[in-house]
Formats: structure tokens, sequence, C-alpha cells
């Protein structure tokens, strides 16, 4: 759930393009969550601000159930993660995971992994230039 | 005598096509898109999801777009749309020690675990205007440099170790929130940080520069800047669990500041905090410092009458759309109002001229 929430939608909708038949169980509703940090980084939980997110519940035929909560306004991609979700709960799961989920997976670390390279590159070398006596 | 009128309908339907037109600007250049503002404006864009209190970057560009580029408009807009959402709840306390740094400076000490990464900053730029921009051109790629990913924990855990600073220890009580509930004061730590994380930046700033020149000084080191991304956990009913459902941008800044200690403990660094949405380093190390002076009660401090330090004087100025309200207000007809005051005045006049001539008789 969390590799297809964070997606960005047009590389979900790229991967899993046909959507299966399903009833809507809960049709998508845009709302939002507030996010919370603590005092100090570890103390007493205090409200940060809100955050879009839009929820979706869908039933395949064979009655697998999906869920999914994703942030932002995308409808389609609230729908599309909730039936990736149902459809891991089926015979396509290995299908799923294999074409998309490991595929996201993999692209959403290559993104952190150059982002963590940019901030590698910005990283001080302290170098000594005059010890002074002790 | 005054009668109540109506009208003025033409004029403002008129008065908002012309602000679209000039909105538009000359449209022989071509007209900014959302994803531009988002890309380009970042800044501003961050300020406007902080201020507004709702991280959604595409929101806030429309709301930069649709405001001229006025950022306490475009707040506004995202505050009457946030109160359009219905709440679906709230999420696990961010783990900022797990943030993805795209930066993080520490003032207070030189080589520390994680290291002193800069970041796209500002800083160290000579601040001359660069002509290049004026322009268009393609950007160079920025160097990258093979990292292996290690843990970059907070600055404060260091010296909370020794025992030098103190302690912030975990607590699960449910926050209160502002946006639920009337601001209430004496308000506790957690409400004061909610209202300085959604307050103006200039605001902020300002407060936390009065307390660096004496109003209320709190010796505040910097002792971590941290910006970046963090995982959003939300407790989904339909699965009974958590789930990272996204990502938000994040600004955290402690504070390292002086303590004289108290009969019960001894003398140890105390903090003030600051955690903002976006890359706001300004906003959020000036909220960490006015976090600190409004502290003093439970630190033991003295009150020196210092506006940082007043938590009513803070907590009631800091919103800029209730300010802004208020101040903005005054402009609209106040015809009813106006003419009461000018009947008096004119009746104080002639008692004042009656009284006058009455002496000299």
């Amino acid at each position: 759930m969390a590799i297809l929430a964070k997606a960005p939608p047009a590389r979900l909708a790229e991967l899993l393009p046909d959507l299966a038949a399903h009833a809507v169980l809960r049709a998508p509703e845009t709302g939002a969550v507030m996010v919370r940090g603590r005092t100090g980084g570890t103390g007493a939980p205090f409200n940060l601000g809100e955050m879009t997110v839009t929820r979706c519940s869908v039933r395949l035929d064979c009655g697998a159930v999906g869920h999914a909560w994703v942030q932002g306004r995308d409808k389609a991609h609230a729908t599309r993660a909730a039936l990736a979700d149902s459809l891991m709960q089926t015979d396509a799961a290995p299908r799923i995971r294999a074409m998309v989920l490991e595929v996201l997976a993999a692209e959403a670390k290559a993104a952190r992994t150059a982002r963590a390279g940019k901030a590698a590159a910005t990283r001080v070398d302290f170098f000594t230039l005059v010890r002074g006596e002790d | 005598m005054y009668v109540a009128v109506k009208g003025g309908e033409r004029a403002i339907d008129n008065a908002h096509a012309w602000l679209a037109e000039e909105r538009r600007g000359d449209p022989a250049v071509p007209e900014l898109t959302v994803a531009q503002i988002r890309e380009q404006m970042r800044l501003a864009v961050n300020r406007v999801m902080a201020e507004g209190s709702l991280y959604d970057p595409d929101l806030a560009a429309l709301a930069i777009k649709q405001s001229r580029g006025d950022l306490i408009e475009a707040v506004f807009l995202i505050r009457a749309y946030r109160t359009t959402l219905p709440r679906l709840g709230a999420s696990q306390p961010v783990d900022t020690a797990a943030m993805a740094v795209d930066r993080r400076v520490s003032a207070t000490f030189k080589d520390l675990p994680g290291g002193q990464v800069l970041g796209p900053t500002f800083d160290y730029t000579h601040r001359l205007l660069d002509f290049k921009l004026a322009a268009e051109g393609e950007v160079a790629a920025a160097p990258t440099q093979d990292t292996i990913p290690e843990p970059v924990p907070h600055v404060t855990g260091f010296l909370n170790r020794d025992g030098l600073i103190e302690a912030e220890p975990r607590d699960d009580t449910a926050p209160p929130d502002l946006t639920r509930e009337p601001l209430e004061l004496p308000a506790a730590r957690p409400l004061r940080l909610q209202a300085l994380a959604r307050g103006d930046e200039g605001f902020v700033l300002s407060l936390a520069y009065s307390t660096q020149r004496g109003y209320g000084r709190t010796h505040a080191f910097v002792g971590e800047l941290r910006i970046g991304r963090v995982a959003v956990e939300v407790d989904i009913p339909e699965l009974g669990f958590a789930v990272e459902i996204g990502e938000v941008e994040l600004t955290e800044c402690e504070t390292v500041n002086q303590f004289k200690g108290s009969k019960t403990e001894p003398p140890q660094f105390t903090r003030g905090y600051g955690l903002v949405f976006g890359q706001s380093e300004r906003k959020s190390i000036a909220m960490s410092l006015v976090d600190r002076a409004l502290r003093w009660k439970e630190l033991g401090e003295d009150f020196t009458g210092a506006p940082a330090q007043d938590e009513e004087f803070v907590l009631y100025h800091c919103d800029n759309i209730q300010a802004t309200g208020f101040l903005e207000h005054i402009k609209l007809p106040h015809y009813v109002d106006f003419q009461a005051e000018l009947e008096l005045v004119r009746r104080l006049r002639a008692e004042a001229a009656a009284a006058v001539q009455e002496a000299a008789e």
C-alpha cells in the first residue's frame, strides 16, 4: 500500500493501464489528514498542519477487497491503488508484485539514491589550517 | 439620518473582470502554468503551504497564480479551501530522525555523524544579481557523489546522552488542535508550536530577531538545522494498522540555549524547536527562537515584559489571515459607524462652542 500510495500517479497508470472489473465500496473521497510532529523531535506530539489525501475502497468480482489512502487529490490514483491492493489478494498477486510493485519500489529507490548523491556532493570536508598549541 | 442602500453589483462584476485581465498581464507574454509555479517558485509554494497549513504543492501554486503572487492572499485561499475538506484522520508523529536529508548543518559541532551537508542553499552565494537567469538556458546537472546511506542522528541526542541538555521525553497525549477548538490561554507547548508553524514568517522572524537584540534574550545556537523528506504514516481504520501514505518535505531547527539551572536541576542547556512544511529555513529558525522565549515560565525564568515572551501577544497576532482580515475590513463600508461618529463630534463641537460663548457672556 505504501509503494502504491507514494507512486507518481502517471507512472502507476502506465504500469497498470487496465482497470479490472470492480464494484466501488467507497467512491474516491478527498480529505485532509493532520500531520503531526513532536516537540524537540522526540517529545509530545503537536499538530503541524494538514495534507490532502484521497481514499478509496473497491471490491473485485471474486470478492477481494482493496483499500487505498494516497497523498494528494488524484481520484484516479486512489482508485488504481485500491485495485492493485485488491489484486494483491488474488492469484494475480505475483504478477502485480513483479510488474507493478517491484518496478515502483526500484524507481522510488533510484530517485532517493539520486537525491542522496546530490546531497552527499555538498557534504563538507574540513581540513585543518593551523592547529593551535594545546 | 442614514438610509440603508444597496448597489455596486455591476461595479463589482466589472472590477473582477478587470482583475482577471490584470492577472493575465500582457497577452504577448506567455501565460504561467501552475506546474511552472510549483517547480520554479518552490519556496513561495512552501511558504503558502506552511502558513496555509495544508501540504499540497499544486494547490499552493494555483493559489499563487490566482492571487497574482500576493502570498498572504494565496494563504487565505488555501485556508478557505481546507475548511471544505473532511478530516480523515491524523498521522503518527513524523520521525524527523529518519529524514532523507537534503541539507543538515550544525552550528555547534563541526564533526558529527552524518556530516555537515549544505544542500541547495543560498548561503555562500554573493547575493549579486545573476543576469544569466534573465536569458533562458539549460542548467548543468548538479554533481553527485556515491554514498552509502548512513543514519543522521539528531545533534541534541548527543548532548542529551551526557545530560547536558534538558530531556525531551516521549509522550503520546493527543495534542490540542487550534483548527478545531478556539485558542485558549495559557496554551501548552504543542498548541504554541501549532500556532507558530502556521504563523506569518515575517512576524515570527521579527519576534525572533527581537529576542536576539535583547527583548527576552535566550542565547540560541542552531544545534541543528535539517531539510528533507519524511514519510507520513497514518492508521488506516479499514486495516487496523499504520501505513505510509505519502511524504512531506520539512525543515526542522533545534536550538541549544542557555539555562542557569534551578534547585532541582543542575545547569544544562535548554531547547527551542521549529518545524515547518517545505524548505523554510528562516521560518524554522525563527520559530525555534520564539518557542524558546515562550518557555520562560516552565523553565523558571523571569518575565521581562518582552513581546516574544508574551504568549497572548505572540499567539493572537502571529496568524496573518486573522490579522489581514481584521486590518483590511476597515476599508469596507462603515457608513453607519462613521455617521454616528460624525454626529457625536458635531454635538461635542456645538457644546464646546456654547460653553465658550457662555463663559464670554
